[in-house]
């Protein structure tokens, strides 16, 4: 056990860096570029801290704790270099909160309101990079990045892609793909890994755009019906309709991470040509119920329910079962299904039709 | 190899030495030390001819690796802090201590399992800092050196694989490596079990792309592990968790030059050179307002006045010395009350400034001190990493500070936001560049204020540096009418008759200067502009 003093309070910890034992121990240190799911770097400044006997201020994000260390976190020199950094990243930054889709979730917006920043001392260049549109899903608008390099490391800790690093240096150093070319013609996969750690409106969902703030919308945890991974994930409702997806970091099988249905591909969910009930062919409906059947919009089907359309099916497989034996019928599966799914159905195969014709599309 | 045949090798190539007069380089460019200069690092330099091994060896080149490994690593560690000698790449750190935490780092952890080394000794040679050319100098002209050092290092604090790591504007220094490593593999003096004493070490170059922060340790690091180079914020220490996350010595080309020759003639000896805390020799290159510009190694605790005056010979043209800018971009300007300081790490550290790699520029009254912070400012700005807002973000406003009032545009405001920022970059940003990069502006604020107030008060460069913030005058009781100005005005705006005190047509000159530099009576005066022409075109 280590002991140390924060704020003149003795703590006792096994490890770790000041962040992690003032958070353990209820004391608040402001970050920026420090993210829970990515390595810690130091960049931001933001959590600066006092440690006695140092001649610089230290990042309370990277410094690990040693026996007997002293350590102010609310000083009033800590105070003045953090609003010293907000006060810079301000006079870079588009004051456009009231339009901004990550107003009332922006880090950065939370640390201006915590200090009270209420001007910026500094008069200067400010970046002025137009919205990038050109990506499907993933709207960069460069001018709200305050270059802590969450995107960056997402993409290339949890992603492993690394479609993103820095470019230039000093004041001209932004964020970019390779070639500073669209993220499409990167080797981007729009996995949005980058979108859900960015603490500004520099990431955000493209089609969620103007559709609802963090505070309008409601999280209704699911698994993602896409694939057997099972990731969870929430959609974000307002006024019965999703309008975004995000993952919770503690998200049992996938951490906080989403591929690219996963998280953008949520649109269909409300769309016209959507099925919401089983569809019948026509002929099939003739042959069973001897009438028309009731109209669907596609050529060729009936609208039917659940129960008919199962009992359908069900009626069919016996038939071809009683008529040319258990072998007659086959089972092919999906990968999208889960273990589960999978495991029902070789077991339909097996026990309820007797047949060992049971595959998998995976095992080609 | 053995220590017959290195002492053989001698013999021979002492010969050839012999026959052509000690020296490698044409007069011209062979410097001889000027008086007042120890040389150490720079020895060999124009002596022996860099890219044949032989002459290094006859320089006893090569004898003091022979000899360490005779001594336990710990011993040569002791032996180093005993000599006293400290980091020439800036910070001063004692290299035997780097070495022994690197070494005590190693003994702590198992060897990496795949065989990889399980140290790393690199030699920074990076060099960024502009007007330096130090260690430039040492690995063109003796590379040897260098690599000889290395491998002593390495021996102490227990690498098997080093890197120099040197910017791609070197493109001698790339080439005279690139021809050693070989000639000091064939001989055995790198590679498997050096002299047979069960010692590997081998030497591999990274070329640097130039940029200046990948000098910084952590950085470098980085740019060797082919990623982009910023640095991290310590701890971990290089020296526990450096290249490839394995213990690792940084190291300065010059501090590594200076090692064999601790060994071949004793840590009394080194130490025997230099003030209390700083032993040793330092390299220094002289530039700017002074007659004898160029590369020169004085033993440390020599004073500015002795290096600008005695060995550079004064300043240039009978100027007034005004300040000298020391330690690169990272440094200070200092006036004249110290001339007299000793130059050492400490003493230029309470000075305001630092000794960094060695850079020395000299100004005079001609060079104005807002301006010389603003050109620094640009420079270290441009070379910022783009980590951290205190820095990439904060020498922005400070050198979008320091051109306003360079323009005539600056406010009283602007001083009060000048020292508010100098502050907090100093403490909140990650590494020494943002956090040096103040000191050019600390240092020219503290000893050159009222050239800062005359600049935002009066809108006057007394330098007649900023231009639209000063015109010429010819001084009417000194003028003796000799027409020089006037002859030199290439706008002609300068009348006056033989003899009589001329005057300058203020409405149609064009303050190129020429006049100024012209009249060898100083009856051309820079003075304030009756109105200042602020909002100048951008131009230069
Ligand atoms: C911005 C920056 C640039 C640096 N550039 C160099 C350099 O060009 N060469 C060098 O030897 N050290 C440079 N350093 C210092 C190195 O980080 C490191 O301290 C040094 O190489 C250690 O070697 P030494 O102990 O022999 O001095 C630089 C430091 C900073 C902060
Ligand atoms: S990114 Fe944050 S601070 Fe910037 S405009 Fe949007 S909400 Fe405001
Ligand atoms: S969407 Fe995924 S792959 Fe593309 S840049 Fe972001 S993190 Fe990287
Ligand atoms: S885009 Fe977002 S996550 Fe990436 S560096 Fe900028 S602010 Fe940080
Ligand atoms: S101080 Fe400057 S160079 Fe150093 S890490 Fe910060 S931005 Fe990069
Ligand atoms: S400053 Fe130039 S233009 Fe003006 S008087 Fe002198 S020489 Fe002529
Ligand atoms: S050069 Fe000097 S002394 Fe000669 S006329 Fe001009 S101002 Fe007078
Ligand atoms: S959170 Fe620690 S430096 Fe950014």
């Amino acid at each position: 056990m280590t002991i140390l003093a924060i704020n003149g309070k003795k703590i006792e910890a096994a490890g770790g860096t000041i962040l992690d034992v003032a958070r353990a121990n209820g004391i608040h240190i402001p970050t920026l570029c420090h993210h829970a799911a990515l390595a810690p770097q130091g960049a931001c400044r933001l959590c600066l801290v006092e440690v006695k006997g140092m001649r610089v201020l230290q990042p309370a994000c990277t410094y690990p704790i040693s026996e007997g260390m002293d350590v102010q976190t609310d000083s009033p020199k800590v105070r003045t270099a953090r609003k010293f950094v907000l006060e810079l990243l301000l006079s870079d930054h588009p004051k456009d909160c009231m339009t901004c889709e990550t107003c009332g979730h922006c880090e950065l917006q939370d640390l201006i309101y915590e200090y009270g920043v209420k001007e910026t001392p500094f008069v200067g260049d400010r970046h002025l990079f137009p919205p990038d549109e050109r990506d499907p899903f993933i709207l960069r608008d460069m001018e709200k990045c305050i270059r802590c390099r969450r995107c960056i490391r997402a993409c290339d800790e949890i992603q492993a892609v690394n479609a993103l690093t820095m470019m230039n240096r000093g004041f001209r150093a932004k964020v970019a793909t390779a070639f500073d070319t669209r993220m499409q013609d990167s080797n981007c996969i729009f996995c949005g890994q980058c979108v859900s750690v960015c603490p500004t409106g520099a990431l955000t969902e493209k089609d969620s755009h103007g559709k609802g703030r963090d505070w309008q919308t409601t999280k209704v945890a699911t698994t993602c019906p896409y694939c057997g991974v099972g990731c969870n994930f929430d959609l974000n409702v307002r006024d019965g309709k999703v309008v975004k997806v995000t993952s919770a970091w503690n998200a049992p099988a996938n951490k906080g991470a989403l591929c690219v249905k996963g998280r953008f591909g949520w649109q269909f969910l409300h769309h016209p040509d959507r099925l919401t009930t089983p569809l019948m062919k026509t002929s099939f409906w003739k042959e069973i119920k001897g009438t028309e059947g009731a109209p669907s919009p596609y050529k060729g089907f009936v609208e039917t329910d659940w129960d008919t359309a199962l009992d359908a099916a069900a009626g069919r497989l016996s038939a071809v079962r009683s008529a040319d034996g258990p072998d007659a019928l086959a089972i092919l599966t999906s990968a999208k299904c889960t273990n589960e799914e999978n495991y029902l159905m070789q077991k339909l195969a097996r026990k309820e039709i007797g047949t060992n014709n049971i595959d998998h599309c995976a095992r080609l | 190899m053995t220590i017959e045949e290195l002492e053989r090798i001698r013999t021979e190539a002492r010969q050839i030495l012999a026959e052509r007069g000690e020296r490698f380089l044409p007069d011209g460019e062979l410097k001889p030390p000027r008086p007042g200069e120890v040389r150490v690092v720079l020895r060999n330099c124009g002596q022996i001819d860099p890219k044949r091994i032989e002459e290094y060896i006859a320089k006893e080149g090569y004898f003091a690796l022979h000899k360490i490994l005779n001594m336990t690593p710990e011993q040569v560690i002791d032996e180093t802090k005993r000599s006293g000698l400290r980091g020439r790449g800036g910070a001063g750190f004692p290299a035997g201590q780097k070495w022994f935490f690197a070494r005590q780092a190693l003994a702590s952890r198992p060897a990496p399992a795949d065989g990889a080394p399980p140290a790393y000794l690199i030699c920074n040679g990076d060099e960024g800092d502009p007007g330096a050319f130090m260690d430039r100098a040492v690995l063109e002209g003796d590379p040897h050196s260098v690599l000889e050092g290395m491998a002593i290092a390495a021996y102490a604090m227990g690498a098997t694989q080093g890197y120099v790591y040197v910017r791609a504007e070197y493109p001698v220094a790339v080439e005279h490596l690139q021809t050693a490593l070989p000639q000091a593999r064939r001989l055995g003096l790198l590679g498997k079990n050096i002299f047979g004493k069960g010692f590997d070490f081998d030497v591999d170059i990274r070329i640097g792309a130039g940029a200046f922060v990948c000098g910084e340790e952590t950085a470098l690091i980085d740019s060797i592990e082919g990623r982009r180079g910023e640095p991290r914020p310590r701890p971990p220490f290089p020296a526990v968790s450096g290249l490839w996350g394995r213990p690792t010595s940084v190291n300065n080309v010059e501090t590594l030059a200076n090692v064999p020759q601790i060994f071949l003639k004793g840590a009394d000896w080194f130490a025997g050179m230099g003030t209390e805390k700083s032993k040793g020799t330092k390299t220094f290159a002289i530039a700017g307002k002074v007659k004898n510009a160029g590369l020169i190694e004085v033993p440390m605790g020599i004073t500015m006045r002795e290096i600008i005056y005695d060995i550079g010979g004064g300043i240039l043209n009978k100027k007034e010395f005004k300040a000298a800018q020391t330690g690169g971009p990272l440094g200070g300007c200092l006036p004249a009350k110290y001339l007299d300081t000793p130059i050492d790490f400490e003493s230029l550290v309470a000075a305001g400034s630092l000794m960094g790699s060695g850079g020395l520029i000299v100004l005079d009254e001609n060079d104005c001190m807002v301006d010389v912070a603003r050109f620094f400012m640009d420079f270290t700005q441009d070379e910022s990493c783009g980590k951290c807002p205190p820095c990439w973000l904060g020498t922005k406003r400070l050198l979008e500070i320091l051109t306003r009032i360079t323009r005539a545009e600056g406010t009283e405001k602007d001083l009060e936001t000048l020292e508010y920022l100098t502050q907090n970059i100093s403490t909140a940003s990650l590494c020494a560049l943002g956090q040096g990069s103040v000191n050019p502006v600390v240092t020219t604020m503290r000893h050159f204020r009222d050239e800062y107030e005359a600049h935002v008060r009066d809108k006057f460069c007394s330098s007649g540096v900023c231009k639209g913030m000063f015109h010429y005058e010819i001084l009417a009781d000194t003028c003796n009418g000799c027409g020089a100005c006037r002859l030199k005005c290439p706008d002609k705006v300068i009348k006056g008759a033989k003899k009589a005190v001329h005057e300058i047509d203020q409405a149609n000159c064009i303050v190129c200067g020429d006049c100024y530099k012209a009249c060898k009576f100083a009856a051309i005066a820079i003075r304030p502009r009756p109105t200042p022409k602020s909002k100048l075109p951008e131009c230069g």
